[in-house]
């Protein structure tokens, strides 16, 4: 372990920091013009996944277990929302043969 | 703390009733559990202001009476619930449970001493709302709705997080306590730029949750597209539960850094109230209309946030009651006439007094109260609301607030023109004994808290 940690610790912490930033804007840019639901969920899978790494190296480098311990919840949470939301587009794929969201239209005002 | 321990038992409970093909004790069951969960709320109160569970969760009298709220809240939905959800599926149990868990995260929300259980109350409760949003599975309408929340929801959950872990990167922590103490340590200077992009994260996150301008474009969707009952839950209860978690991240942490946030307050809440009002005006639908007058609300209720203190703490909780109740009788109402006449439309309203003049008036005394006219609760909220913003010099906006609440007027009383002065097709409301109640309750305590404010306004 404290090896694990000297070797996360050889890297410096704002590399982790852009590293970080930059896989969050992909997701976030991935939300945003991508028109297949399921993309859009892995774009949002991607923000999470960026959250988790910066927390793993906050944590290693505070020394503080708090940090990983937040990891194992936003899986736990990304896991269920994962199941809710598969249900969900399956639902939708089953009314209308798509997971295009451009269909998604019929609530306008 | 007992309160959320029973809420989830009960929560168990009603689910295994459903196995048992209980099916007529769910509703009696549920509304007992919460009265006593309410009960125990309220028992807790002035008594344990200390952190517990090694910090994680704080019960202190803004929980309890945040808590007290929404649990009365759902308790008048549920009682909504005679016959709604029997005709979309015969597994009406999961139904319950399920708002019964999406309360337990608003409790989590409400009650959070740990940036941690912040984040995992907004799951608990968005995760049970993004099913509820879609239970009518072959309705395209709740389909698109429970897509369109789910997206945005995770989305914005998203940025929630990022914003947490860069304050645990500035803070080293994720208590509120410790990252107060950060907070004021540093104040003159000292506080990384990680921590305020951090802030502005959180402030988005916690934007899309409560539907505020510019984050407010799925809201009408999604609202229009669920049950009609889950809107009142959303727009209500959850509304409520959302900004309850914003102004006790924002009171107890962020409140020495205000230059920094308020001004973007500032313009989210312009922006919100007059996106909000000026759309409403353009409705055919009732139920769109009220979705975006429940993003007007917001507006609103936004105000407290920039007068901070106690003061706004009692502004928000006498504003999210009146709302709430309000909002109630007018779900109500919309489902009844619904199950009528099919449609959701101003139309169905027409002449609706001659042959139900109770139902009428109680929708009446919502509308003015959502209006904010006096002798309703609704302008109780608005002029405590009004007057903290005044306190702060925020005179600009107070008259933003007031043209808004104007056009507020306009969209409100088409309902009631509608039912008083125009002819329609004279239909009799079957009105249920449970709505009769629902209905009766709600208004009277519109009318109590508009004449008596300081029952609750002088609560914490």
């Amino acid at each position: 372990m404290d090896n694990f940690v000297s070797s996360i610790q050889t890297v410096p912490l704002n590399h982790y920091l852009i590293l970080s930033s930059i896989i969050f804007t992909i997701g976030v840019i991935g939300v945003l013009i991508r028109r297949n639901a399921i993309i859009i969920f892995m774009s949002v899978e991607l923000m999470l996944n960026a959250v988790n790494l910066l927390l793993t190296a906050f944590s290693a480098y505070y020394g503080d277990a708090a940090g990983q311990v937040f990891v194992f919840f936003i899986m736990a949470l990304a896991a269920a929302e994962v199941a809710v939301g598969l249900a969900i587009i399956v639902m939708v794929y089953r009314n209308t043969s798509s997971v295009d969201i451009n269909i998604l239209n019929r609530l306008k005002w | 703390m007992n309160t959320l321990i029973v809420i989830s038992v009960l929560a168990l409970v009603v689910l295994y009733l459903g196995l048992f093909k209980a099916g007529k004790s769910l509703l009696p069951v549920s509304v007992m559990g919460l009265l006593l969960a309410l009960g125990l709320a309220v028992a807790e109160w002035n008594v344990n202001p200390a952190p517990i569970y090694k910090g994680m969760m704080l019960f202190d009298n803004f929980a309890i009476a945040f808590s007290a709220i929404t649990i009365l809240g759902t308790i008048l939905i549920l009682l909504l619930s005679k016959n709604y959800f029997e005709k979309i599926s015969e597994h009406v149990a999961e139904y319950y449970t399920i708002i019964l868990f999406a309360l337990a995260g608003i409790m989590v929300m409400v009650s959070y001493h740990n940036l941690s259980m912040l984040f995992i109350g907004v799951e608990i409760m968005s995760v049970s709302l993004y099913i509820l949003a879609g239970i009518k599975r072959r309705d395209f309408a709740s389909n698109e709705a429970a897509l369109k929340y789910f997206l945005m929801g995770a989305f914005s959950t998203g940025f929630l997080l990022f914003g947490i872990t860069l304050i645990y990167g500035s803070a080293h922590s994720f208590d509120l306590e410790v990252i107060k103490q950060y907070v004021l340590n540093n104040a003159n200077g000292g506080i990384s730029p990680m921590f305020y992009t951090g802030l502005s994260l959180i402030l988005i996150g916690l934007c899309f949750k409560i539907g505020a301008a510019p984050f407010h474009f799925w809201t009408p969707d999604v609202y229009e597209g669920s049950p009609t009952l889950i809107t009142a839950f959303m727009s209500t209860v959850v509304k409520t539960a959302g900004f309850a978690a914003f102004l006790r991240l924002f009171i107890t942490c962020f409140a020495p850094l205000a230059d920094f946030w308020v001004p973007t307050i500032i313009v989210i809440t312009a922006l919100t109230l007059f996106i909000g009002n000026i759309t409403a005006l353009y409705q055919s639908s009732f139920k769109r209309m009220l979705a975006y007058s429940s993003i007007s609300h917001a507006g609103y209720m936004l105000f407290a946030i920039i007068g901070l203190g106690n003061a706004a703490i009692n502004a928000v909780l006498v504003y999210a009651t009146a709302y709430t109740i309000a909002s109630i009788i007018a779900f109500a109402v919309l489902i009844l006439v619904k199950k009528q006449t099919g449609s959701d439309n101003y139309e169905g309203f027409n002449g609706l007094a001659k042959k139900n003049p109770f139902v009428a008036f109680t929708l009446t005394i919502a509308m003015l109260s959502l209006a904010g006219i006096p002798l309703t609760a609704g302008f109780i909220g608005k002029f405590f609301m009004f007057s903290s913003a005044v306190a702060q010099y925020q005179i600009w906006l107070v008259v933003i607030a007031i043209i808004n609440a104007i056009i507020g007027i306009f969209y409100y009383f088409r309902v009631i023109v509608a039912m008083y002065f125009k002819e329609g097709k004279n239909l009799i409301l079957a009105t249920p004994i449970q709505f009769r109640f629902v209905l009766a309750v709600s208004a009277i305590l519109t009318l109590v808290f508009g004449l008596y404010p300081t029952i609750i306004s002088e609560l914490i």
